[in-house]
């Protein structure tokens, strides 16, 4: 059993090396063009920081409504640490989730104690103190006026979208091997449990306020993170461009893709990037197409997409598991004796 | 003999509601005890002040740990009382639904993992040798009630009766050894009643364990208890042996409100 474990894990990797190798050159040798790649790069940070979304109300249960904050608190922090403290970019996309971790931290410790939909109105409350913080902290965010010149992930004109592409989408498979690691476990299924019921996982013995603390503060981590890969990414930071409508768009990503299910979140996420996109031609009619699909969603499969395919995960290691039995192909009788 | 679990004089009020007064309880080791009464008479009330999950107006709640100590346990939540070893089932079914059975079980496992967050992240080698341990102690619970072939369904797709076995898989995977059960045989049939009897009695002498269980059906609390106490409007009106109970002129009043002569 233990090394067919082995066996799979090293498919997976080879699998995902291999992937990710040919997405990458693909984006470098110009097949993928230059802006679909900048679609895809946006796309990426879209599903990382609704990913950390989908952690804290998918999974958890605890609906918030305020992660464009945490996003702004990770890009203003990252940008400020690179320009201001002269901090190289990878340590200060760290800091950036690390402060954004910090104050969701800070806004669980009173909130999460409470039972229902408090989490809701203090994020979407924070989310628009942090703009107006923006916007009047003008000598480390330049104010309305915006954040200029912020120094990206490469000098070099050339390759600055290959780059920058490359970098979001090692932060995005981070991100998902993280999250879907820590859900697989055991404190993830204790996570689960506070989603289904509060009191019951109280009552078989788990600490309902610590793991509602921690998933919050990595949600904040994560989306802090979105944010921090945002600045160097764009070059530019404006503090309404973390209004709450955008936090709403993070929260139709997650719903879209059915909350609770990371594949959804992911094809959820690059799927409404690109859609936005791809209907600009629309102009200003085109943001009438989000509270559409959420019209049509709720009414037609309010489990999200992933809800049509029971809410299954996509699987590498199930995957590799169905190569190693094509390549190594065994009858059911070994099969048996391995067990 | 040791006692488990006491309860000192323990009252609560909700507004102006003494839902519960004055109750005292001591539960010796492998006891296996009735909490009957009318509706409303604060059976439940009782539970959730020993599991912690109302918090009594007065009075103090000893419960021995797992070393053999007492603790004070009125001012702990539910989590930290279940980590002393006194697990609960629920009158109103409340399992983890969309979760599978097997991971309904697992949750409960939780606190005696002996791997962090960490481990599970980077899939160090802790976390597989637990998981392992975790998976084969749960399929042999699960076996143990014939649940074993059901494990990957969700818990909500399960019948009633086995929803109710479920419940008490899953305090049982604390590894408990005083069990509360909160009305188990509510909505069953004669027929799974009486199985579930013989479950009771035989988890109780396996896994060495103290019971104390709220029940509406008759049969079975004079069936399997070896004391009952009986509540009415949040006061113990009597105690003792089955067969004192159903003498017990009080008792009959409460259930049946047959009036005392020199009320009349």
């Amino acid at each position: 059993m233990q090394n067919e474990r082995l066996k799979r894990t090293i498919i997976s990797i080879i699998l995902l090396v291999l992937v990710s190798v040919f997405l990458n050159v693909l984006v470098a040798m110009r097949i993928i063009d230059e802006y679909t790649t900048q679609v895809l790069t946006i796309g990426a940070i879209n599903v990382i920081v609704a990913l950390g979304l989908n952690l804290i109300s998918g999974f958890t249960g605890q609906l918030a409504l305020g992660h464009a904050g945490f996003m702004a608190v990770g890009a203003y922090t990252t940008a400020a640490l690179v320009m201001k403290l002269g901090f190289p970019i990878f340590p200060a996309i760290f800091a950036g989730g690390l402060v954004s971790a910090l104050f969701g931290f800070l806004i669980g410790l009173p909130t999460l104690r409470l039972r229902g939909d408090y989490l809701a109105i203090v994020t979407l409350g924070f989310g628009e103190i942090i703009r107006v913080i923006m916007i009047n902290l003008a000598e480390i965010t330049g104010g309305p006026a915006g954040l200029k010149g912020i120094p990206p992930f490469t000098n070099n004109f050339f390759w600055r979208p290959v780059v920058s592409f490359g970098i979001v989408y090692l932060f995005l498979v981070l991100v998902v091997f993280l999250i879907s690691n820590l859900l697989k476990s055991s404190p993830g299924c204790a996570i689960v449990s506070i989603r289904e019921d509060e009191i019951a996982a109280n009552a078989m013995g788990i600490n309902v306020f610590y793991y509602k603390m921690f998933a919050f503060t990595l949600s904040a981590f994560i989306a802090g993170l979105g944010g921090g890969l945002y600045a160097p990414f764009f070059g530019y930071l404006n503090p309404n461009m973390f209004t709450f409508l955008k936090s709403v768009e993070f929260l139709i990503i997650v719903v879209l893709g059915g909350m609770g299910n990371i594949t959804g979140t992911v094809l959820a996420g690059f799927g409404l990037t690109y859609l936005q996109e791809f209907l600009r031609f629309l102009q200003d009619y085109r943001l009438v197409i989000y509270p559409l699909i959420l019209i049509v969603l709720m009414l037609f499969q309010p489990s999200g997409l992933m809800g049509l395919f029971g809410n299954r995960e996509f699987s590498l290691t199930g995957l590799a598991e169905q190569i190693n039995q094509a390549l190594f192909r065994k009858s059911p009788a070994e099969k048996a004796g391995d067990k | 003999m040791t006692t488990v679990l006491q309860a000192e004089n323990i009252s609560i009020q909700f507004g102006g509601l003494m839902a519960v007064s004055s109750f005292n309880m001591e539960l010796q080791e492998g006891e296996l005890v009735g909490l009957i009464g009318p509706n409303g008479a604060g059976k439940t009330t009782i539970f959730n002040m020993l599991t912690g999950i109302h918090k009594p107006t007065s009075g103090r709640i000893l419960v021995q740990s797992r070393n053999g100590g007492q603790r004070n346990i009125e001012k702990l939540q539910p989590y930290q009382i279940t980590s002393l070893g006194v697990a609960r089932t629920f009158q109103n079914i409340r399992l983890f639904k969309n979760l599978s059975v097997l991971d309904n079980v697992r949750i409960a496992n939780h606190f005696n993992a002996q791997y962090k967050s960490i481990h599970a992240i980077l899939r160090l080698p802790l976390f597989y040798q637990e998981e392992k341990r975790i998976y084969e102690y749960n399929m042999e619970l699960l076996k143990l009630f014939k649940l074993e072939q059901k494990c990957n369904e969700l818990a909500k797709n399960l019948p009633y009766g086995e929803q109710r076995k479920l419940e008490i898989v899953r305090a049982l995977a604390t590894k408990p050894h005083t069990l509360l059960l909160d009305e188990p045989a509510a909505g069953m049939n004669p027929q799974e009643t009486k199985e579930l009897m013989e479950l009771i009695k035989s988890i109780k002498e396996q896994f060495d364990l103290t019971i104390l269980l709220i029940e509406h059906d008759m049969n079975l609390v004079m069936g399997i208890c070896e004391r009952i106490i009986v509540l009415d409007y949040g006061r113990v009106i009597a105690q003792g042996k089955p067969a004192e109970i159903t003498r017990n002129p009080m008792v009959i009043k409460a259930y049946l409100g047959k009036e005392m002569e020199h009320d009349a």
